[in-house]
Parts: C-alpha cells; structure tokens; sequence
C-alpha cells in the first residue's frame, strides 16, 4: 500500500533526535509557529466576527472591532432571502447521488480491470487514467448542448451524471492501486466455492475495500460539494442553483451593501466544513494526499 | 479457474455501466470539442467550417494572449510558492517541531478544504479598499502606510489571488511532502550526520535529492491545478479589472457562454488542455535527465 500515511512514529523518533540541538531554538520556533496559526485562523475569525455585524458596525467601526451584540439576523437573512437554503437542498441532492453512483460504478470497473483477467484490460484502464489530465472545459461545451436538446437542463441530472463521470478517472485509478495490493487468490478460493465473480465483487471485494472507499468519498465529496464550473454552467434556473453558484450570485445581488448576510452565508459554508474536519480531519488529510501523488 | 476470473458476462455486469457512461460523458464530448475546433458558430446561428482559422486566431487574439500568459504567470508563481512553502513547512514539520506538529499540521491543512468561492470572496473582503476597509489595509494604515486598492489594478489582483492561492494550499503541500520526508531511511540520514553533515547542508545534500521523486509529482499537481485556475479569480475580481486577471478557464467559458462562439471556445479549451499535457511531459522529461546525470 502506498497510501500517504501520517503516523506519528517514524516522525517522533526523528524530532526527539532532532530536539536536542533544536532546543535552543525554542523561542523563535514558537513565534513561528503563532505567526503561521494567526495567519492561518484570523482571516475566519474575522469573517465570523463580521457575519454577526449589523450595516451601520461594518460602515462606523474599525473592520478588527468585535460586533456589538452576536445576534442571528445576518445569518437567517442569509438562510431565507438569501435562497441559502435552496442552494444547500440543491448541492445534498446533487451530491449524495454523485457520489453513490460514481463509487458504485468506478469500484466495480476496478474490479474487472484488476481482480478479473482477460486480454485488453490494461488499455481500458489507461483510457479511465488519460481522464484525470483533460480540463472539464474540453467537455463543457458538447455536454451543454446535449442536456439542452434533450431537455435535462431544467433538473440536476446533468450535474449528478457530469460529476458521477468527473470523478471515474481517480476512482478507478485509486481503486485498481488497492485491489491490486490484494492477492488475487482470496477471489479465486472464493470461485471455488461456487462463489460468481459479481457476487463476490459484492461479497469480498467491496466489505474488503471499505476503508479505502470511505477515504475515496470524502476526497470525492470536496471535489462535488466545491465545485463551480460545472455548477455554473448546467444550472440555467435560480432554484436548481447550488452552493457555490448562490454564493457567487449572493455578492452580485447585494452588491456592496449588504455585507451582514453575504458574510454569515460564506460564514455558514466555511464553518460546516469546519465540522466535517474536526471529525475527520485525519482521514481528509491522508486522503487528499493519497489523491494527489497518485493522479 | 480462469474462465471464472475471465467470466465475459461478469466484465460486462461490473465495467460496462462505467465504461459506458465514461464513453458518452467524457470520451464522446473531448472527441467532439475537437471537431468544434475546426467550426465557428453556435447551435443558435449554425456552424460553418472555418478550417484552421480558429487556431490562426487565437494566436491574433489579444485578449487570448493576453489570457494565456497571464495563466502562465500564475501558475508558475503559485507553483513556485506552493512548492517553495510546502516544502520549508514540511521540512519544519519533521525537522524542528515536536509534539505541537500534529495540531500544527492539521490546522494549515484546514484551508484546504474550503470552497475556493468562500475563500475567494473572503479574500476580497480581507483586501478591501475605501468605504469598507478590509483588515489588511486597515493594517497598512496603522502601521503608517497608506491602503491600496488592490482590485483596481492587474498587478495588485494578482498579488492578492496568489496570496489567497499559498494561504489556501501551503497546508496541502506540507502534508503531501511531509509523507515523502518520512519515507527517507532514517539510517541514510544518520550515517550523513556521521559523515558531518548537518542543518541546511543535510537538507541540501542529502534530504533534497531524496525528496525529489515526491517533489516531482507536487509540482506537476501544483502546475495542473493551477492552470485550470477558475473559481478564485472569479469570485475575486471577476477576471478584472477589464480582462487584466482573466485566465485562459474563463476566457474560454465567456467565448461560449457570453459570446456563443462555440468553436472559438473550444479552441481555447484544447489550447489549455495541450498546455496541461506539455507542462507535465516537460517536467517529466527534464526530471528523467536529472536522474541520469546523477547516475
């Protein structure tokens, strides 16, 4: 497996070593690493701060002063008149569907391109990598004339099925990379047993697969839930907007007077994936990295 | 046991949902942009053959050039701090810190995850110049200075985008080279310290040339990512002021969405994409030269 770890031993053995002739250094390091946190947190503090400002705060105070009172009008403003709301149904029902197809399809493809053996196999896979590199731009343009001519463009199917296909290139990539780690001869005891080949994909392989696919998902569902292109160009109707799109919107609409809800509605998207990281922020780190270095 | 591994009807069960969805969706559509290349019009106006006219005026075109080398600066710029950054935290991650390395990491690391919106319109309010100062100018005035209205030039747009691009993503590359750091022997590095080599000399001589694999894959990540730049510069500045800030992703995305050039854009599209593939065969051809002077 070559999958990025980040354990800590190998890293503590080094830094202890490292300690002694470092220890006179401690100072500096410490204000280092303060400077490195203070630039890393306060631009969200400062937003979160904002989201809770009234209009006059924003135009009569310094931009650093706290808010007078925490109340939640920017933010229900936000929810309500800001069509957040929408937005946020629109990106979990475009989501979840991508996501479940494109694992479902891209695990299985792995599985015969890998577990299974039979002539052309390694062709096919490196149509699915020659994916990762092409720009979605090279298949906007065709994709949005067909889901106009067959009248897609007024549902979020053409998002669900351009994301499910978006993401088929790393998944199967990914995918191939850890069944291959696995000996095949589990598959064939499985045969043996009178088990088919699609029922044990359902019965080993994917139990088998269940860290890798979960690690897949979460590297998968940032890629989805963050994306703009496609979101922009398929979504012709305000009601089928996503997040990303009402957050771009958002700022046109109210120009350069309504900070309060603008800022508690980027508030809002910042602070939930805040949540999903102070959960599993191990997972998402290991993950993206393993993404990267294998595409 | 072979006919059951080489089972047809299993294959096509478990590839032939993602194999046909990858054909329509990706497949079809780039073979299909390539065609649009060779036409000018829209599904509105009808196509007519232009021949190679579209490439002849792309390379006319000021605001195509202009585009393409502003692209071409950012990502080398991004690259090269994304890579310079990462590596140092990286370094500083095994090298220097101790205990505090895990939260350290994890909280660079969070910024990653945000949706380049947000962070696009965060950045904009952060460097916000005149009636709603952001914390940055309101910072340089403090400190003396006069603010800056950052947005109303090309090179401060710039200036603010790769800035917003190494807060987001220095957190990411430390992670991915971190992970290669551990991976050098920790025997290696004690016989080079027995040998006398230490602090920037260990790095240069012996971490670095080890760390070169890992590095290579970085830079050709940070390069492909980079080029595709989209969201960022457009929540930040809309590509402006004027086209200043326009990359090559949006250019293409106006020509067809605002101007219905439809074979003009995808011209642009295959320009970006020919563009992505050069860098990463270049990249990968000087590498392999490298290799072979050192052996």
């Amino acid at each position: 497996m070559t999958t990025a770890t980040l354990d800590a031993p190998a890293a503590t053995r080094r830094q202890r070593r490292f300690n002694a002739k470092h220890i006179l250094r401690k100072t500096p390091v410490r204000i280092l690493i303060a400077v490195l946190v203070l630039v890393q947190l306060y631009p969200i503090f400062w937003l979160i701060m904002g989201s809770f400002k009234t209009q006059n705060e924003f135009f009569a105070k310094p931009t650093w002063a706290l808010p007078e009172s925490f109340s939640f009008d920017n933010y229900v403003a936000a929810w309500t008149t800001g069509n957040l709301a929408t937005n946020v149904v629109n990106s979990i029902l475009v989501t979840i569907p991508s996501l479940f197809l494109m694992i479902l399809l891209g695990v299985a493809a792995a599985y015969a391109l890998e577990v299974m053996v039979w002539r052309g196999r390694n062709t096919v896979l490196l149509l699915f990598v020659a994916g990762i590199m092409i720009p979605g731009q090279m298949i906007l343009v065709p994709l949005f004339t067909a889901y106009f001519r067959t009248g897609l463009t007024n549902s979020l199917w053409p998002l669900i099925i351009t994301y499910t296909v978006m993401g088929l290139p790393l998944t199967v990539f990914l995918m191939a990379a850890y069944f291959r780690a696995i000996p095949r001869e589990i598959f064939e005891a499985a045969t043996l047993d009178g088990s088919g080949m699609v029922k044990s994909f359902f019965y080993i392989g994917i139990p088998m697969m269940r860290n890798a696919i979960i690690t897949l998902a979460l590297v998968q569902f940032f890629s989805v839930w963050n994306d703009l292109l496609i979101a922009l160009t398929f979504t012709t109707k305000k009601q089928l907007q996503t997040v990303q799109v009402g957050l771009l919107s958002f700022s046109d609409e109210y120009g350069s007077t309504q900070y309060g809800p603008l800022f508690a509605a980027i508030s809002l998207n910042i602070i939930a994936m805040g949540i999903i990281y102070l959960f599993l922020n191990k997972q998402i780190m290991s993950g993206l990295a393993a993404g990267a270095t294998k595409g | 046991m072979n006919s059951v591994l080489g089972d047809k009807r299993a294959i096509l069960i478990l590839l032939g949902p993602a194999l046909l969805f990858y054909t329509l969706i990706k497949l079809v559509p780039v073979m299909w942009s390539l065609g649009l290349t060779f036409f000018t019009g829209n599904p509105l106006r009808g196509f007519q053959f232009s021949g190679v006219d579209n490439f002849v005026r792309f390379f006319n075109d000021q605001q195509a050039l202009q585009a393409l080398g502003f692209t071409i600066r950012y990502s080398i710029t991004v690259t090269v701090g994304q890579i310079v950054l990462g590596y140092l935290l990286a370094l500083m991650y095994v090298f220097v810190l101790r205990n505090q390395a895990s939260w350290v990491r994890t909280i660079v690391f969070f910024a990653t995850i945000l949706p380049t919106v947000a962070v696009g319109l965060l950045f904009k309010s952060l460097f916000a110049f005149g009636q709603q100062d952001g914390p940055v100018n309101a910072g340089i005035e403090v400190l003396g200075g006069t603010g800056i209205d950052w947005f109303s030039t090309g090179a401060g747009t710039f200036a603010v985008a790769v800035i917003m691009e190494l807060w987001r993503s220095m957190g990411f590359f430390a992670v991915l080279l971190y992970a290669g750091l551990l991976d050098i022997p920790e025997e290696t590095l004690e016989s080079a310290r027995l040998e006398g080599a230490t602090g920037f000399k260990l790095v240069r001589y012996i971490v670095l040339p080890l760390s070169l694999p890992v590095l290579l894959s970085s830079v050709i990540f940070s390069f492909n990512s980079s080029l595709k730049v989209f969201d960022t510069l457009l929540a930040l500045n809309n590509g402006g002021p004027g086209t200043e800030t326009t990359p090559l992703t949006l250019l293409m995305y106006r020509t067809v969405f605002q101007y219905g050039d439809y074979g003009y854009g995808s011209t642009i599209a295959l320009v970006l994409t020919i563009l992505c593939f050069l860098v990463t065969l270049f990249i990968f051809r000087s590498a392999r030269r490298d290799n072979t002077k050192v052996g």
